[in-house]
């Protein structure tokens, strides 16, 4: 029987019932004896068994099978619950987990990885009313890392056609930081550097299990480049988090280039593909990437019933505007019309709510981890955890999850101090970290808030001139808040001994990067000694705002309403000029203004008249006034992206489509502070 | 299988300043009449700007700049033969595309062979057709993609 229209269902369902589990093993490791949340547990795996066999997932239910047994000894009294227990339930929990990440991206459950829990499991039993000795030490990872030059048949002929065509073949290993923390996202970052420059013959692992981040620190690559080692060295420098990089030319290693085979011929043709491609450059196709599941949201059956009522609303208004074709007064049109305006407001709302999924959904896996990474440190730290319910769009979730990480990982390791170091400022030696989320206006607010030491502002400055990211002389009149944002600069986390310094830095630019493409800010608010704050602000919804559609010559642009200030007009006279730069005085303060046919290289200039019509937009405290030629209106409008190919314009965040089908572009005013 | 293997043979063939030239049919998606198009501006000089695609947005190459040659109006025959490459969808301005042509790969000269300034820079090479001369051009040199 085909079960693959059940696999979603499966997938959705499976990861309810693991978070449960989650949150019942984090309670019961504080009241080990509580028979409720045991009986809970046997029930979740027993769940999970049969929904897992009868997909045919047979590794789930192996493991689910093996925890039902040594959880029946348990309830049964024959076993004591004790803390080496939880430790091992909670290794079933990754394993589960693992298993359905698996299915969930592959379509299919992988290898079996459990034997060594299982056996476990099973010493548990034969224990059988003893107290459980030390549980067998963790299975190491299995990593087919060989560090020899060994390429199968097919690589060394391209390499060895390469090298005839004066090509350079390398072979290149890269080894990561300890400390980093996002490794698939580095290990893309230097792949597509490379990819600029060369051409990728072959990797181990695979890109695709790199992607995955299934590998241990380090992976090898074998290339073939028009450019020589050196300036792939200088590229590769430039990026963080790379503790070694090792380049071997396989052209000096003759050795290995000769034992090719005869079946050189037969590929003779995709061969010569490949090296035209690395002549140039390629890209690399995902295709073959086996079925991924697609992303399902679970929806309230009202949410569904009012979208429902809306449309037949909406039936029913389209037939009214037909009768008013025939008979047709204004006054009915314009009735009809508001009322349509009505009920499109009300549908973009009911849309946008089924698209919304609560953050606990993120949240839930953090008790774990705090737990987990405050054992590991020796320090003492309880979470407190509010706003689960507060809902954001399903796009959010997928991708909030290891920004949030990152800082929780760098509040518990660099934020927190050890217990007696809390004792001598006379804190309590339980640190705390506090993930609040909440619901502002238009955007949904996440704080991540630890009373450790705070960010010592001065050994951040002095890192900054050290890594060259500030002079001495900007040094000298940069304010506190302006030194922080160093934390965030691309170079400043490349350091080994990040961690001297008062924490906060380990690829804080990667956490920045990721919540601006959502379209949200990241502030920090610290504090010696008492504590930081980081606050993430992110948009409710992503895809429509509300803007200001601008005329500047004959085109038109939108600026999105949240990042202007006020309008008004300016006398062309007040303008002043200083270093080359406009400014007026406007309201006792100084504003610089920007001209947007100049910032946009508008062709056609328009005929020069004394008032000009001023946008003020935002960014923080910081405002510019922006000179337009005509307003337009405000407008809601539905965020389209430009597409990959012209992503990263500047002073372009994307585009929409206005009401007689026309493309306007969303003008992004933050870069232009 | 069969039918695959006949796909790949197959070019869509479109003018610019009296050549033929050619793109394999398995990247294109459509092929549109001329609507407005919106300039982008911080773009490279040859993207001519965005247009509206059935709600999607979609960038629009103005292959008479890419190639070099002078600017020229836009007449009725104009065409944009949209292309769809694994994740980019892009839009090729030309001056007029009406004709799918079957080329067979032994037809078809590798421009390698060729002593060529400018131009065998986006193209892969030569078809031949009875008379005809068909220039299949490389769509990810075109798109620059590499690094410049």
């Amino acid at each position: 029987m085909d079960m693959s229209q059940y696999l979603d269902v499966f997938i959705e369902e499976s990861k309810e019932h693991l978070q449960s589990m989650n949150a019942i093993l984090l309670e019961m490791e504080k009241e080990p004896n509580e028979e409720g949340m045991l009986n809970e547990i046997f029930r979740i795996a027993h769940t999970l068994k049969g929904m897992s066999s009868t997909m045919g997932f047979q590794n789930i239910a192996g493991l689910t099978h093996e925890m039902e047994n040594a959880l029946h000894l348990i309830r049964g009294g024959e076993l004591q619950m004790n803390s080496s227990i939880i430790d091992l339930l909670f290794k079933c929990f990754d394993e589960l987990e693992k298993y359905l990440y698996e299915i969930e991206s592959n379509g299919s459950e992988g290898p079996n990885t459990s034997k060594d829990i299982i056996k476990e499991l099973e010493e548990i039993r034969s224990y059988k009313g003893r107290e459980v000795k030390d549980p067998v030490k963790e299975a190491s990872v299995v990593n087919p890392s060989s560090n020899d030059i060994q390429l199968n048949e097919y690589v060394h002929s391209i390499v060895k056609k390469a090298l005839l065509q004066e090509l350079n073949a390398y072979l290149l290993k890269v080894t990561l930081d300890k400390k980093c923390m996002l490794k698939a996202a580095r290990a893309y970052i230097i792949i597509n550097t490379l990819e600029k420059l060369t051409e990728i013959v072959h990797s181990t692992p695979s890109i695709e299990d790199i992607e995955d981040e299934r590998f241990d620190l380090s992976f090898q690559l074998v290339l073939i480049s028009k450019s020589d080692d050196k300036i792939l060295l200088k590229e590769l420098n430039s990026i963080p988090e790379i503790a070694n990089i090792e380049i071997i030319s396989l052209a000096d290693n003759v050795s290995i280039m000769e034992n090719t085979g005869s079946n050189e011929e037969a590929n003779l043709f995709m061969e010569d593909e490949i090296i035209e491609n690395a002549m140039t450059q390629k890209v690399e196709d995902n295709k073959g990437k086996k079925a991924k599941t697609g992303k399902t949201v679970r929806v309230d059956i009202d949410r569904l019933d009012n979208l429902m009522n809306l449309v037949s609303e909406l039936i029913i208004i389209k037939t009214r505007l037909e009768d008013i074709d025939d008979s047709g007064t204004q006054h009915n049109m314009h009735e009809a019309i508001e009322y349509l305006e009505r009920i499109t407001t009300s549908l973009h709302d009911a849309v946008m709510k089924v698209r919304m999924v609560p953050i606990e959904r993120v949240f839930n896996r953090f008790p774990r981890m705090v737990r987990d990474l405050s054992k590991d440190l020796g320090k003492e730290i309880t979470l407190f955890m509010s706003g689960e319910e507060t809902e954001v769009d399903r796009t959010v979730i997928d991708e909030i999850g290891d920004p949030l990480i990152h800082l929780i990982r760098n509040s518990i390791d660099h934020g927190i101090e050890e217990p007696d170091e809390r004792i001598k400022y006379g804190k309590n030696p339980n640190g705390s970290l506090k993930l609040i989320a909440y619901p502002d206006g238009n955007s949904v607010v996440i704080e991540v808030e630890d009373d450790g030491k705070g960010i010592d502002v001065e050994r951040v400055k002095a890192k900054g001139l050290e890594k060259g990211l500030i002079t001495q002389q900007q040094a000298e009149i940069m304010d506190e808040s302006e030194i922080i944002q160093l934390l965030f600069s691309p170079g400043f986390s490349t350091a080994n001994k990040i961690t001297d310094l008062s924490g906060r830095g380990v690829g804080l630019d990667v956490v920045k990067t990721k919540i601006e493409s959502l379209g949200g800010v990241v502030e920090v608010d610290t504090r010696k000694n008492i504590g930081t704050k980081f606050i993430i602000r992110l948009p409710l919804t992503l895809a429509i705002i509300q803007a200001l559609l601008v005329k500047v010559s004959t085109e038109k642009y939108a600026i999105p309403l949240n990042t202007i200030k006020e309008i008004t007009t300016i006398e062309e006279s007040q303008i002043r000029r200083v270093q080359n730069n406009e400014v007026v005085l406007y309201r006792n303060s100084t504003l610089p203004i920007l001209r947007l046919s100049q910032l946009l290289k508008v062709e056609g200039t328009t005929e020069a008249t004394e008032d000009l019509i001023v946008v003020i937009v935002k960014k923080g405290d910081k405002t510019a006034g922006i000179v337009v030629d005509n307003l337009i209106g405000q407008q809601e409008i539905v965020i389209k992206s430009l597409g990959k190919f012209l992503s990263n314009i500047k002073a372009i965040a994307g585009a929409t489509i206005l009401g007689n089908g026309s493309v306007a572009l969303i003008v992004d005013t933050n870069s232009f502070f | 299988m069969n039918a695959n293997v006949e796909n790949n043979k197959q070019y869509v063939i479109f003018k610019l300043e009296d050549e033929f030239y050619g793109v394999p049919i398995t990247f294109v998606e459509t092929i549109e009449k001329v609507t407005e198009i919106t300039r982008v501006p911080n773009s490279p000089h040859y993207v001519k700007g965005v247009i509206n695609l059935r709600g999607e947005v979609v960038p629009v190459i103005d292959l008479r700049r890419r190639f070099q040659f002078q600017d020229k109006e836009l007449t009725e025959e104009s065409r944009i033969i949209v292309l769809a490459l694994e994740d980019i969808n892009v839009g090729f301005l030309v001056e007029g595309s009406s004709e799918v042509l079957t080329i067979e790969p032994d037809d078809i000269d590798k421009t390698t062979n060729f002593v060529n300034s400018f131009d065998d820079d986006y193209i892969s090479g030569i078809g031949k057709v009875k008379d005809r001369m068909i220039i299949i051009v490389n769509i990810y040199k075109i798109l620059g993609i590499e690094a410049n």
